[in-house]
């Protein structure tokens, strides 16, 4: 299993050829409260830097770029009634989407964990 | 957040650093939007019990002279020369199109004037007044504001000030606060019970301090200022109202005096008093979306047939409703209770409703 970052944030544990994406800890912490998630559509297509979600906070809406292309095969239906779930548990229970990846070549332009974390204690 | 030169600081500055604050500009000045208990937290806690609030960043001023409240009455539609003795209102400084300059809280304290005007208005509210009473008009600039809102702020302040536990809404009083003489109202903006203290700036730190020693009090920022204000249906300078509001428009005309809705003699009467006999044709509502998605300031209010009949002014989530609340301007013909619209949200109408406000049942002690 790996799991890579974004620069915006986001984090993806890739197991096969399915990838399962969330905020990170940093992410949360720097949003404040999470009060509605929007998550994209099972079935669709997205590519990599895709807007595909949005996740708001008190006081402000943010995307949620796909960090990988593909097809979206499993959103966290949990997080509608319970968004809260993204601050307590970020990467665990506070994941968004499940993709199935079409290029998995694209997880190497992605920071590893060290990297990640050089880069959020900016 | 690191501090900015260009930034100004109250007297509460370093207690909420030390609290651990996340500091944001606003309005000019450096203040705390959370806490480290959070907005949603925060928010519920001052719902439950009490929160206490530095509010320093607005303008407090005094103004003396026998002839002050009747001068007043030049600057805004309230009834202030009938304002009783120990008592405070609400009202607005209108120009000469009927539109808002600022809202404010002006208080009757005997042998003079107590006005409370918001931070990013401060400067102009000041020479406005400046040019109105001259000399007569003094900046308290040696002041802080603290706000303590909630169920539990009457005992937790009667702790420090038993006087205060007798007071009811909107009035006002000089008293001593743990010692510290302090002008105090029972008003706030958060549709709670509770009181604003005025005290002197080398005092509030220690006030501060002592009122989040008692067990119900914790310190809140204004990131759940706006969500109280907001479910309390309190309109916010800048946003719900500004120049080209009304206040009949803005839904206000419970503040407008009745002598002087007849008499004027404030600026922009004309058009006041003509949509008082006349009507708008837009007013300020409240608006509930019907699922879970926020609609914030700037979304665009629709019918059902996608024409568009409005903007909201103020849209977040109600951590104590529970979901997402709303406050804009629409259409007259669409300002009834329980009206069916549409709000824009990344481009897809989502079904809401026009709500009574406030949101939340108010906790006033009347």
């Amino acid at each position: 299993m790996t799991v890579k970052y974004t620069e915006d944030h986001e984090w993806i544990r890739v197991d096969g050829a399915i990838g399962t994406v969330g905020i990170t800890d940093h992410a949360q912490e720097q949003l404040g409260d999470v009060v509605f998630v929007e998550l994209p559509e099972v079935g669709s297509t997205v590519a990599k830097g895709d807007a595909s979600g949005v996740v708001e906070s008190v006081k402000a809406a943010s995307e949620i770029y796909a960090p990988v292309s593909g097809e979206i095969v499993e959103v966290n239906e949990a997080l509608v009634d319970a968004p809260q779930t993204v601050n307590s548990a970020p990467t665990g229970a506070g994941w968004f989407y499940k993709i199935q990846l079409s290029d998995p070549g694209e997880l190497d332009g992605l920071m590893d964990e060290d990297a990640y974390k050089a880069h959020a204690g900016d | 957040m690191t501090e900015s030169q260009d930034l100004k600081t109250t007297p509460l500055t370093a207690l909420h650093q030390r609290l651990g604050a996340k500091m944001v500009p606003f309005a000019g000045y450096l203040m705390p939007v959370q806490y480290p208990l959070g907005v949603l937290g925060e928010h519920r806690h001052t719902r439950a019990k009490a929160g206490l609030f530095d509010v320093s960043h607005m303008g407090q001023l005094r103004i003396d002279g026998a002839d002050a409240a009747t001068r007043f009455e030049t600057l805004v539609p309230g009834d202030i020369a009938g304002l009783g003795e120990g008592r405070t209102r609400y009202t607005q400084f209108t120009n000469a199109d009927g539109g808002i300059l600022d809202d404010l809280m002006v208080t009757n304290a005997g042998d003079h004037l107590f006005v409370v005007v918001n931070a990013a208005c401060k400067e102009a509210d000041t020479a406005l007044l400046r040019a109105t009473f001259g000399d007569s008009l003094t900046e308290l600039t040696d002041r802080a504001l603290l706000a303590l809102q909630g169920p539990a702020a009457a005992p937790a302040l009667a702790t420090l000030a038993p006087a205060a536990a007798e007071m009811t809404f909107m009035t006002f009083r000089t008293m001593d606060v743990d010692g510290i003489p302090c002008f105090v109202t029972r008003s706030g903006y958060t549709g709670e019970d509770g009181y604003e203290i005025s005290v002197p700036a080398d005092r509030a730190e220690a006030l501060a301090e002592k009122l989040l020693a008692h067990p119900d009090v914790e310190p809140i920022g204004l990131g759940a200022r706006d969500s109280l204000r907001l479910e309390a249906g309190l309109c916010l300078y800048g946003h719900d109202i500004d120049t080209t509001t009304s206040p009949v428009e803005a839904a206000l005309t419970w503040s407008i005096g009745k002598r002087r809705r007849e008499q004027g003699g404030f600026p922009g009467a004309a058009r006041i008093q003509g949509e008082l006999a006349n009507g708008t044709s837009r007013r300020r509502v409240g608006l509930k979306p019907e699922g879970r998605a926020p609609a914030r300031e700037g979304t665009e209010i629709t019918d059902l047939d996608g024409r568009p009949i409005g903007r909201v002014t103020s849209g977040g989530f109600g951590p104590t409703v529970d979901g997402p609340v709303a406050m804009g301007y629409v259409e007259t013909a669409f300002a009834a209770e329980d009206t069916e619209v549409r709000l824009v949200v990344r481009g897809k109408p989502l079904p809401a409703r026009v709500a009574k406000l406030p949101f939340v049942a108010p906790g006033y002690k009347r």
